[in-house]
C-alpha cells in the first residue's frame, strides 16, 4: 500500500477553544485530541469525484439572477498549493459570502441590511493543472454580530476546499487588505498574529480587469505530503 | 504575483499579506459560521445511495437562491444499506442546530473511491463515492443513508474494523473536529488499531448502536460524554 503521509497542522491553525469567540466555549472539546496514524482512511478522499457530488463550476457570482447585484465588482484569483509549493490541480473550492450591504441570504440572518434579490453569494471553482483558480463576485460588506458589544465582522469570503485527501480538508475565510475590523475580529484573531496575514488578500492591478472588476490575489496552502520512514525520496 | 505599479514609480513598503513570501505556510482554518446552508450542504448530499434529497436545509433560504447542487440519479448501490442518525450536542447537552457533518468511507468491499487507494484489485461500486454531507436539523440531528463499509488496511499488517470517518463543522467550531464511527457488535472492533489508541473508558463514544432500524451515533462536542476527537 502507498505510504502517503501529510505534514501535521502548523502553528497557523487556531485552537478549538478561543474564548473571545464566545461560541467556542461550549462547543470545543475539553479532552486533548488523540493523535492517530494516517491510515488509508485519512490519506484518501473524494478528490476525483467532486463533480459527481457537487456539479460543475459556478465561477461568476454576479450572473446568477435576472440582473446584476449591487456592489463593487471584484475578481479573486490565486493558486491552491501544498506546503511543498506543488500545485493542487483539479480540486474544488466552494465559495459563499454575504451581499454588499453585509446581509446573508439566510433565514437566520436577522440584521436589517437590505437583501439583494440578484445576489445569492454562493459559487464553486475548480483549480486547473497549475492549481490556479479565478472567480468574480461583489465585495461583501461588513456586518454586526452578537459576539460582544459592538462586534463587527470584517468583510470576508468563506472558502471550503477538499484537497486530495480526508486529511487535507480546509475551510477558511478571505479578508481584504487595509480593513480595520480584522484586528478587532474574534474569529480572525483566533489565528496567531504571524499567520493572520495569510488570510488577507492582496489588491493586484494585473488581476484587475480594466473597466470591469478590481482584482485580488489569494493563494491557498493545504497540508503537504511528507516523506515517511517507509518511502524513499522521489519527486 | 504581480506587483507592478502602472505609474512606473517605486513601490511602498512591502505588504504583510497572503502574497508576502515570509507568510507562506498552511492557510489557517476559520469557522463555517452559521450561514453556510445555501452553499455547502446539498439535496441528496446525505444519501449516498442516491434515493432522496436528504442532507440540505432548503427551509433556511429562498428557493430562488438554491443554485449550486442537483441530485444525480444513480444505480442501486451494492452492500448492506444502513441509516445513521445522531444529534450534535454542546457542553450543556443542548442541540447544535447550525452544525454540518461530513462522512468519508469505503464501499462494501473496503475500497475507497479515491485515486489514492492503490488496491485496484478490489472493485469500485458504480455510483458510490463514499462522501456525504448533512446539515443538522432544527433539533440538531443529522441523518445519513449509506452502506456498511468493508474493512480496510491499518498501519503495518493490521486490518481496521469497519468504520466511517467523520468531520464536524459549525458555528463556534474554528476548525473541523474529526472522529470515527464504529459499529457495535462487530467482532473486528476488539483488535482495531485505532480504537486501541483510545483509553478504554472513552471508546464507547465511537460506537454506534442499533435502534429502531437505524444506527444511533450522537456527537458530544463537550461534556460528560464528550466524543473522542482525533488529531490526524
Amino acid at each position: 500500500m502507498a505510504h502517503i503521509h501529510f505534514t501535521p497542522e502548523d502553528s497557523a491553525q487556531p485552537p478549538s477553544l478561543f474564548p473571545p469567540y464566545a461560541s467556542t466555549v461550549a462547543r470545543s472539546p475539553k479532552h486533548p485530541l488523540i493523535r492517530i496514524p494516517q491510515t488509508l482512511t485519512e490519506i484518501t478522499g473524494p478528490a476525483g469525484t467532486w463533480d459527481q457530488l457537487m456539479g460543475p463550476a459556478v465561477a461568476d457570482l454576479t450572473r446568477q439572477h435576472a440582473a446584476e447585484p449591487i456592489g463593487q465588482r471584484i475578481a479573486i484569483s490565486g493558486r491552491v498549493l501544498d506546503e511543498n509549493r506543488r500545485p493542487v490541480a483539479n480540486t474544488v473550492i466552494e465559495i459563499w459570502q454575504c451581499n454588499a450591504a453585509g446581509r446573508y441570504i439566510h433565514a437566520k440572518d436577522q440584521w436589517d441590511a437590505p437583501i439583494d434579490p440578484n445576489f445569492t453569494g454562493a459559487g464553486r471553482v475548480i483549480t486547473d493543472a497549475d492549481g490556479a483558480y479565478r472567480f468574480t463576485t461583489i465585495r461583501p460588506g461588513a456586518y454586526p454580530w452578537g459576539n460582544h458589544h459592538n462586534a463587527w465582522r470584517p468583510s470576508h469570503i468563506h472558502l471550503s476546499l477538499l484537497g486530495p485527501a480526508f486529511a487535507t480538508r480546509l475551510v477558511t475565510q478571505l479578508y481584504f487588505p487595509d480593513d480595520p475590523l480584522i484586528e478587532i475580529d474574534a474569529i480572525a484573531n483566533a489565528v496567531p498574529l504571524e499567520a493572520r496575514a495569510r488570510m488577507v488578500a492582496r489588491f493586484d492591478i494585473a488581476t484587475t480587469q480594466p473597466n470591469y472588476a478590481l482584482g485580488y490575489l489569494f493563494d491557498i496552502v493545504l497540508r503537504g505530503q511528507a516523506a515517511t520512514p517507509f518511502e524513499t525520496d522521489h519527486e | 504575483m504581480s506587483n507592478a505599479n502602472p505609474l512606473g514609480r517605486e513601490q511602498p513598503a512591502p505588504r504583510h499579506d497572503n502574497q508576502a513570501p515570509e507568510t507562506f505556510g498552511q492557510t489557517p482554518w476559520q469557522t463555517v459560521g452559521p450561514f453556510f446552508h445555501y452553499a455547502l450542504p446539498w439535496k441528496g448530499g446525505a444519501d449516498l445511495l442516491g434515493a432522496s434529497d436528504l442532507g440540505a436545509r432548503p427551509d433556511l433560504f429562498p428557493p430562488a437562491h438554491d443554485l449550486l447542487h442537483a441530485t444525480t440519479p444513480r444505480p442501486p448501490i451494492a452492500g448492506e444499506a444502513i441509516e445513521i442518525r445522531g444529534h450534535v450536542l454542546d457542553a450543556a447537552g443542548a442541540p447544535v442546530i447550525d452544525a454540518m457533518i461530513e462522512i468519508w468511507q469505503a464501499n462494501a468491499t473496503g475500497r475507497y473511491a479515491s485515486p489514492a487507494d492503490p488496491r485496484t484489485d478490489l472493485p469500485l461500486t458504480e455510483g458510490f463515492r463514499g462522501f456525504g454531507r448533512s446539515a443538522t436539523s432544527a433539533t440538531g440531528e443529522y441523518v445519513f443513508k449509506t452502506i456498511r463499509p468493508g474493512r480496510v488496511p491499518g498501519p503495518g499488517n493490521t486490518l481496521q474494523a469497519p468504520h466511517i470517518a467523520i468531520g464536524v463543522f459549525g458555528r463556534g467550531l474554528l476548525k473541523r473536529l474529526i472522529t470515527r464511527l464504529y459499529f457495535a457488535g462487530d467482532p473486528a472492533n476488539t483488535d482495531d488499531p485505532i480504537l486501541d489508541l483510545v483509553p478504554p473508558p472513552r471508546r464507547h463514544t465511537l460506537i454506534a448502536h442499533q435502534a429502531n432500524g437505524h444506527w444511533q451515533f450522537d456527537i458530544h462536542l463537550q461534556g460528560k460524554s464528550e466524543t473522542v476527537f482525533f488529531d490526524i
